[in-house]
């Protein structure tokens, strides 16, 4: 009592520290999509032993968080970044959630991506998985990555880093096959080793700027110690450089993606990596810019060499899941393109690729899961005919492959003709050239894949010019639900690469954002102390 | 001036913590990523500067803590660092051991079904 007495006797004394009044409803929409995904996540762990409602559940509980989310992207659109601390603390106290259009719209992405995997899995999944928890790991992952995107506070980013990280250990070895414990040892390993990294450099940024919500954070970095400083970013980009798989510490992706079952490989490539690009473009353009600067070089190093370096590791593949791990990394690079290329531009590209990459990866890996199972095999040597065996699987795969290359008019065009105007901006030779070699290299690694798994009639060998008898017909299920989902997928594709203009304004908005913080800033509402 | 004196240390884990992940047996790995934990959370914890042993709890009739208490965010950042960090040993360490029954192997460079040693040639048509 007395204390509060206190309080209310000398107002100007300490700045306020709370809110008084109520959060409005509406703004709760911020947190509704995490909210409702760990609720349902619970809830089917609780249920887990009713197993012919978990599939059901799952669905309707994404297609509300997707509801959720588009409503949250328009309101973001139109009146720009949404911001709510916890437990009506004001920042930088309380923990802030914020919505720039840039999480919103790769939140948004990502629960598409989960719905159609969710469908996709239908045709998948045996009673032994289903009672190892496959729904509760989905929706719990898709909550780590729904929080990553929208949180506004680096430690609450660490904690959404490591729900996913647990849910997706889980989603890894579900089935346990042997080759799936080989792969997730080394996933696990990599990963915990790059949160903890992560956690490092929270602990310098903790220690000097004395804060971690990102908007007070981008106040104070300005007068920090800049050398400091740079050491810290350096270490955010190991850490995150590792989680998105960028050149000198890609290796645990191809060792992995390729072991559990399709639909989680597709969900692992269209989500996992995609949250590392973010952080680092939070972190690189928006907290630390002047750190980036110093570091363009080293930025610079590792997306020319990305680029190059993965449509190449995929051309010498013959594994078809594998070869699809090095396209992603190549994504990646062109992601790191997009930050050595600090203008409304480039940032811009960098944003829209990794929109692209959500979309594009995930549906490539839903493809070659239908590949897998009409040739019953995993390696290309052992492929051929599938193109009179099923010519929409062919499409589908050749869209996706001209998409990921860059290739008019598919999506992936888009975003790499804004990086090759940002380089030739910047006159950055080097990385327009690299950014274009990685579009040729990549077609060419995509075809060949494209030409022996559908073009040549038969397996490798003296059977390759007949006609492969190894090949299935799908089953209605698989026909239904597996490619059903995956063409509803190319669909919005293909559609979003015919009609890019919403999401050319939501990457330059969000660019634009990212390297002027005043609207995110503004919106999280921290008091700029003189 | 304590921070000084607990600096060599955190060092001192992280070169153990490498050392052992360096190596290519699972089971060092896992002790190497525990000691690693550790270090980490010592490194948050200075980094919130250790002061004397005075609780911070607001006095009757002041306003705010006195200038000498400790900082009770780096212990709220380290407590959740080390849940984190014990469930997701916890599981890492069951994976190893499932590996090691399974895979039949500790030393990671027995472990090549995921990446076959002798990996087949890319194709040469087309």
């Amino acid at each position: 009592m007395e204390t509060s007495h206190n309080l209310s006797d000398s107002p100007g004394e300490l700045p306020a520290a709370m809110l008084e009044t109520a959060t409005a409803a509406g703004d709760w929409i911020l947190i509704l999509p995490v909210i409702i995904a760990l609720m349902a996540g619970a809830l089917l762990l609780v249920l887990r032993h009713s197993r012919g409602y978990q599939s059901g559940f799952a669905i309707l509980a994404v297609l509300a968080i997707i509801i959720v989310e588009i409503d949250l992207f328009w309101r973001v659109l139109e009146t720009g970044p949404l911001a709510m601390t916890m437990g009506n603390w004001l920042p930088p106290f309380g923990i802030t959630f914020v919505a720039d259009l840039m999480g919103a719209g790769f939140a948004l992405a990502a629960s598409v991506v989960t719905l159609v995997v969710l469908v996709f899995f239908q045709a998948e999944i045996v009673p032994r998985e289903q009672r190892h928890g496959f729904y509760p790991l989905v929706l719990l992952l898709l909550a780590g990555v729904t929080g990553a995107f929208l949180t506004g506070d680096l430690f609450n980013l660490y904690v959404w880093f490591e729900v996913m990280l647990i849910s997706s250990f889980g989603l890894m070895i579900i089935g346990g096959r042997k080759i799936q414990l080989d792969g997730a040892v080394k996933y696990g390993f990599l990963n915990f080793l790059a949160t903890t990294f992560f956690l490092v450099g929270l602990g310098y940024i903790y220690g000097l700027t004395g804060t971690l919500n990102m908007a007070d954070i981008s106040l104070v970095v300005p007068a920090a110690d800049a050398g400091a400083m740079t050491a810290i970013a350096a270490l955010f980009l190991l850490a995150f450089g590792m989680k998105a798989a960028a050149f000198p510490v890609n290796a645990w992706l191809p060792a992995s993606y390729h072991t559990p079952d399709a639909a989680v490989s597709a969900l692992f490539a269209g989500l996992l990596t995609k949250v590392g690009v973010y952080a680092l473009l939070r972190i690189m353009i928006a907290l630390l810019p002047a750190s980036r600067d110093i570091l363009d070089p080293v930025l610079t190093a590792i997306a020319v060499s990305t680029l190059l370096i993965a449509p190449l590791g995929a051309l010498a593949q013959t594994n078809l899941r594998r070869a699809l791990g090095f396209l992603v990394i190549g994504g990646i690079g062109a992601v790191f393109a997009g930050m050595a290329l600090p203008t409304i531009v480039g940032v811009a590209g960098a944003i829209f690729y990794a929109f692209h990459s959500i979309l594009t990866m995930s549906a490539l890996y839903l493809v070659a899961g239908l590949i897998e199972r009409v040739t019953q095999a995993t390696d290309t040597r052992h492929m051929g005919g599938v193109y009179a065996a099923s010519s929409p699987i062919s499409i589908m795969f050749l869209i996706l492959i001209f998409g990921a290359a860059g290739l008019p008019p598919f999506l992936g065009f888009w975003p790499k003709l804004l990086l090759a105007q940002g380089a030739i901006e910047n006159s950055d030779w080097l990385i327009l050239f690299a950014v274009l070699a990685n579009s040729i290299l990549t077609s060419i690694a995509g075809t060949r894949l494209w030409a022996h798994i559908f073009w040549r009639p038969g397996r490798e060998g003296k059977f390759s010019e007949q006609k492969n008898d190894q090949l299935r017909r799908l089953s209605p299920l698989e026909k239904w639900a597996a490619q059903g989902s995956a063409i509803a997928l190319v669909g919005i594709i293909v559609l979003v690469g015919l009609f890019p203009n919403l999401v050319f304004t939501s990457a330059g908005i969000s660019a634009q954002d990212l390297l002027s913080t005043q609207r995110y800033i503004d919106a999280v509402g921290i008091e700029v102390t003189p | 001036m304590t921070e000084f004196l607990m600096a060599p240390f955190v060092g001192a884990f992280f070169a153990a913590a490498i050392y052992l992940i360096l190596s290519r047996s699972v089971i060092r790995m896992l002790l190497g990523i525990t000691i690693l934990g550790n270090g980490v959370n010592l490194l948050i914890f200075i980094m919130g500067r250790v002061s004397p042993e005075v609780p911070p709890i607001v006095p009757a009739g002041a306003l705010r803590p006195s200038e000498l208490a400790a900082n009770p965010l780096p212990q709220a950042l380290i407590l959740t660092a080390i849940v984190i960090g014990f469930a997701l040993f916890t599981f890492l360490l069951v994976l190893g051991y499932r590996a090691y029954q399974e895979l039949d192997a500790d030393n990671t460079d027995n472990m090549r079904l995921a990446e076959p040693k002798n990996a087949p040639r890319p194709p040469m048509s087309y």
